[in-house]
């Protein structure tokens, strides 16, 4: 039959699919600014090391706070260490952690939340009202105490951000459970009598599946900038590591005769929240979750 | 009578497809609305109708665009206006009645406080005389006691109030034209006849023009002067009412009106083929031409042009109409159903009651459920093997209810659910083994919602095969290509989304799951109701065939009376969760005995000019059911005496083994039939 080889292609590989929707982000002027700024800062990341031009703690007394140069493209902070060289490597540390803080928060709370929407009844009014008892308690505070118990190796704090972030993602993802629960085709599950699990595996993660994807990408940006407010305070990356919370830190005091040491942090960070903000929305409309772009038919 | 009111003009509306290319929605539509006319326009889900109508009031939805022509009212163009000098035209002299009245009324504002703003808008009177008109408005769409109605809110009314209030808004500004989108389409079929015999009364009354837009040629019979049909973007045909319905000279109304059931007839129409075309999938030829009967190769290389046949009064799109003007009459053959079913008792449901009370605490404990007014309450039914038993009923008559029940979804307050007679089935889900589940399958209303957008086709039917059978690899392949060609569809579907899929074959994908699972009984919940009319007929000749290839018995819920008739052996009519009467469907038909399946029988809307519904009873909502007597005690209009109110009415046995639930003798019942 013909109609066989006009339909043949319509089951695409994983990757197919996944190049589609990034071909599809990259056609928005948004998602493409967005999608080159993450994936430059993912590259550099990569590649920082080798690049650096000089060596990130060396101190050098004689080189305090130069203004930019041929020799220090972003000049040099009060120890005379090069800015460009650090602020290139500033990122790495927060990415790491803050990208597997985001799987680890996108696991437990999406697993969490859809089951708790799944069950509904008494097991989802007691987990629901734990989850908004740690929302209603700030979570620098409570992130302060974990760190200052368990010290601020990497160990604790993926697992601890991981935990906070995760909060906001099992109210989406219960959300997004809700809305699907009801329609029929899990009525037809359920009176067949599957189990529980194979109600969540089959029929409830590819219809929640993109909802928590992008709440999640959006709680990486949050907890970036979440990870970088602790290396600030001092409780993220131990010096000499650079790392941008930690660079603004140092250099916020000298802004006012030394702007340059505290500029390209600023960028690297806030260009890097940006990037990641503008690739989760342009991730939720080539998942067709933004209405306002559907097609009117 | 002669001046026009509306002129559309060679009107053009499409969108833009992602790969740039201009897709029309709406092709050169050209027709004129009249003063003091009702036009009905007609068409399946995705011909256009909606979009012409909104076109009448200037407005275009997000993501089309005009591509050419125009909507001429009081001889400016509608679609060239400003918003500003639309707001003028809109409310005043074009409004317009939304499908689902619930939805379109604020659910914080209270009845009179939207009216009065309608008022405001579009009128110059003063506070006195608003206040005058409101109670006259809301006499007019016939709401009983309007001082106490405009105080109260959208959601302490029921769906044929809400809808009254939405005519009573649109009345407010005294418009010319009226449009009204699908305005009965989620009434139950009692309300639906009221409402439209209200819109009749009022199209008199004012000489206002109407638009009305539906799916339902029935609803269109009852209201329109004239009939425009729209099929795939184009008037197909247009003409006076009753010659189009009478004698329909285009192929697809033909097939249309030969497909619907009927009251009348018992067995199954005969079904359409196919499906219509998607927007901008037609390149050559007559968009109808792959569905037409009367095809030939002429059709398939050039389109049609419209063409008006002056001693007809008609409009037609098509090369071979003139073999359907002999044709003449539409003669409706109808395929009988064989009652196949056999002496043996499958399912006996007895003194079942089903109850949605919230458990007290001292209940859960005891895990019980009191409620001395359950939702459901004594059902005794004994449902035999490869028969087709209905369960009809207005919304809120418990019908879904005990379908769930039966499927174990719910829980039953008291009473005896028996397979097979030694199999007890009145346990839940969860303490039913792995088999019970499997004899019992469901197929639901809206296929959209019944199968999963993220599932393969493949992946749907592998579901039941797989859990209950454990089938792997090769064998599972074959089993799920062997049901969907048993659903008529082919092997190439395996791969298709159900977004990729019509209606149609949505649902016969719902039903070859079903299948799958190799179950006794099959309980279809509204199968066809969110179906197009043409399609519809096709799914249950399906449904038949399929029953008469397994011997499968079916528990079918519908509030389309003539679907039941058409597809039915035995009837059970439910009213307010109690049983009102019991029978072969032939003879609840035929005689009418009990009061209710008098009401529900009067009210169906046939797509004949000449058959007017018969309004017996108040469209009255009753919340719950009453405490005491006979359920239907509310609304009879042949109530006896205090013996309604006070005793539940005996079953009563007719000669041909019809039971009625009445206090009134039978030979008194018989009496008045219609």
């Amino acid at each position: 039959m013909k109609l066989d080889n006009i339909y043949k292609e319509e089951k695409k590989s994983a990757f197919a699919k996944l190049l589609e929707i990034i071909i599809t982000m990259a056609s928005r002027p948004s998602g493409l600014i967005g999608l080159s700024i993450l994936v430059f800062h993912i590259i550099l990341a990569f590649i920082s090391p080798y690049i650096a031009p000089h060596d990130f703690k060396a101190i050098d007394p004689t080189l305090m706070l130069q203004a930019p140069s041929a020799e220090y493209w972003f000049g040099t902070d009060d120890l005379g260490r090069d800015v460009f060289t650090r602020t290139i490597l500033g990122g790495r540390t927060a990415l790491t952690i803050t990208f597997f803080g985001s799987l680890i928060a996108l696991l437990w709370g999406g697993l969490l939340g859809i089951f708790c929407g799944l069950v509904g009844g008494k097991i989802d009014d007691v987990v629901m009202r734990i989850v908004d008892a740690f929302l209603s308690i700030p979570w620098i505070l409570a992130m302060l105490l974990i760190v200052s118990l368990l010290g601020t190796s990497t160990e604790v704090l993926i697992p601890a951000l991981g935990f906070f972030y995760g909060k906001g993602i099992v109210r989406v993802a219960r959300a997004a459970t809700h809305d699907v629960i009801a329609k029929d085709f899990i009525v037809s599950a359920r009176a067949r009598g599957h189990s529980n699990f194979s109600i969540i595996w089959n029929e409830i993660i590819p219809n929640v599946r993109d909802a928590i994807l992008v709440e999640g990408a959006m709680r990486w940006s949050w907890m970036l900038l979440g990870f970088s407010s602790l290396s600030f305070l001092g409780f993220g990356v131990s010096p000499p590591t650079p790392d941008w919370g930690l660079m603004i830190s140092n250099a916020r005091g000298l802004m006012s005769f030394a702007y340059w040491a505290v500029i390209a942090p600023i960028v690297g960070l806030s260009s890097l929240i940006i990037g990641i903000n503008l690739t989760a929305d342009a991730f939720a409309k080539a998942l067709g979750i933004d209405r306002s772009t559907k097609a009117p038919v | 009578m002669t001046d026009i009111i509306q002129k559309v003009k060679n009107l053009s509306i499409g969108f833009r497809s992602k790969k740039g290319e201009e897709i029309l929605i709406l092709k050169n539509i050209s027709t004129n609305i009249k003063k003091g006319e009702t036009v009905g326009i007609v068409g399946e889900s995705g011909s256009g109708k909606s979009t012409l109508a909104l076109a009448m009031m200037g407005y275009v939805k997000h993501g089309l665009y005009t591509v050419g022509g125009e909507c001429e009212f009081n001889s400016s163009n509608l679609l060239k206006m400003k918003s500003k000098d639309l707001e003028k035209i809109r409310g005043r002299k074009i409004a317009m009645i939304p499908q689902n009245a619930g939805q379109a009324l604020t659910p914080n504002l209270k009845i009179g406080y939207q009216i009065d703003e309608a008022l405001q808008l579009h009128s110059d009177l003063d506070e006195r005389q608003r206040e005058k008109k409101i109670s006259e408005l809301l006499n007019k769409v016939r709401l009983p006691s309007p001082e106490t109605i405009a105080l109260r809110y959208p959601h302490e009314l029921s769906g044929g109030q809400q809808q009254r209030v939405a005519v009573a808004m649109a009345l407010a500004g005294t418009p010319d034209l009226l449009l009204l989108d699908e305005p009965t389409t989620g009434l139950d079929v009692t309300t639906q006849a009221h409402v439209l015999e209200l819109l009749n009364f009022i199209a008199k009354d004012t000489g206002t023009s109407m638009v009305y837009v539906s799916h339902d040629l029935g609803a269109i019979a009852q209201v329109s002067d004239r009939i425009i049909v729209m099929y795939s973007g184009e008037i197909v045909l247009e003409g006076p009412s009753r010659d189009i319905l009478k004698r329909p000279i285009h192929p697809y109304t033909h097939g249309l009106l030969k497909s619907i059931p009927k009251l009348s007839l018992a067995g199954l129409p005969d079904s359409m083929p196919g499906s219509q075309p998607q927007p901008g999938t037609i390149q050559s030829g007559c968009s109808f031409f792959d569905r037409c009967n009367f095809s030939d190769e002429n059709c398939k290389n050039n389109s049609p042009k419209l063409e008006f046949l002056k001693d007809l009064n008609t409009s037609v799109r098509c090369f071979n109409y003139e073999k359907l003007v002999k044709e003449n009459q539409v003669s409706q053959t109808v395929n009988k159903i064989k009652n196949k079913s056999q002496d043996k008792e499958i399912l006996n449901l007895s003194e079942v009651s089903i109850s949605y009370a919230k458990q007290k605490l001292l209940d859960q404990i005891f895990n019980r459920i009191s409620d001395d007014n359950p939702t459901v309450k004594d059902i005794n039914i004994n449902i035999k093997k490869g028969e087709t038993i209905a369960l009809v009923g207005e919304s809120g008559s418990g019908k879904s209810t005990i379908l769930k029940s039966i499927a174990g979804l719910l829980r039953t307050k008291d009473g005896l659910i028996k397979f097979d007679k030694n199999r007890n089935l009145s346990s839940d889900l969860k303490e039913r083994d792995p088999n019970d589940l499997r004899i019992i399958q469901l197929i639901f209303q809206n296929p959209d919602e019944s199968l999963n957008p993220n599932h393969t086709v493949e992946e749907i039917i592998a579901q039941p095969l797989k859990l209950y059978f454990g089938l792997k690899g090769e064998e599972l392949k074959k089993n799920i290509i062997d049901l969907l060609q048993k659903v008529r569809l082919g092997e190439f579907y395996t791969s298709r989304y159900p977004r990729q899929l019509s209606g149609g074959e949505k649902q016969r994908v719902a039903v070859a799951r079903a299948f799958a699972a190799k179950p006794d009984i099959i309980l279809c919940d509204e199968v066809t109701s969110a179906l197009d009319v043409s399609v519809q007929a096709a799914v249950l000749n399906l449904l038949q065939q399929l029953k008469e290839d397994f011997g499968t018995t079916y528990i079918f819920v519908s509030h389309d009376l003539a679907v039941v008739r058409a597809i039915s052996d035995r009837v059970a009519v439910l009213y307010q969760g109690r049983l009102c009467e019991v029978g072969p469907s032939n003879d609840v038909y035929k005689f009418p005995s009990h009061p209710y399946t008098e009401v529900l029988l009067g009210a169906v809307l046939e797509p004949d000019p000449d058959i007017k519904p018969k309004l017996v009873a108040e469209d009255i909502v009753e919340e719950r059911p009453p405490e005491k007597g006979c359920s239907f005690q509310g609304r009879c209009s042949r109530i006896v005496g205090d013996i309604c109110k006070k005793e539940i009415p005996p079953w009563q046995l007719t000669d041909s083994g019809n039971a009625i639930r009445c206090h009134i003798p039978i030979k008194e019942l018989q009496k008045e039939q219609f």
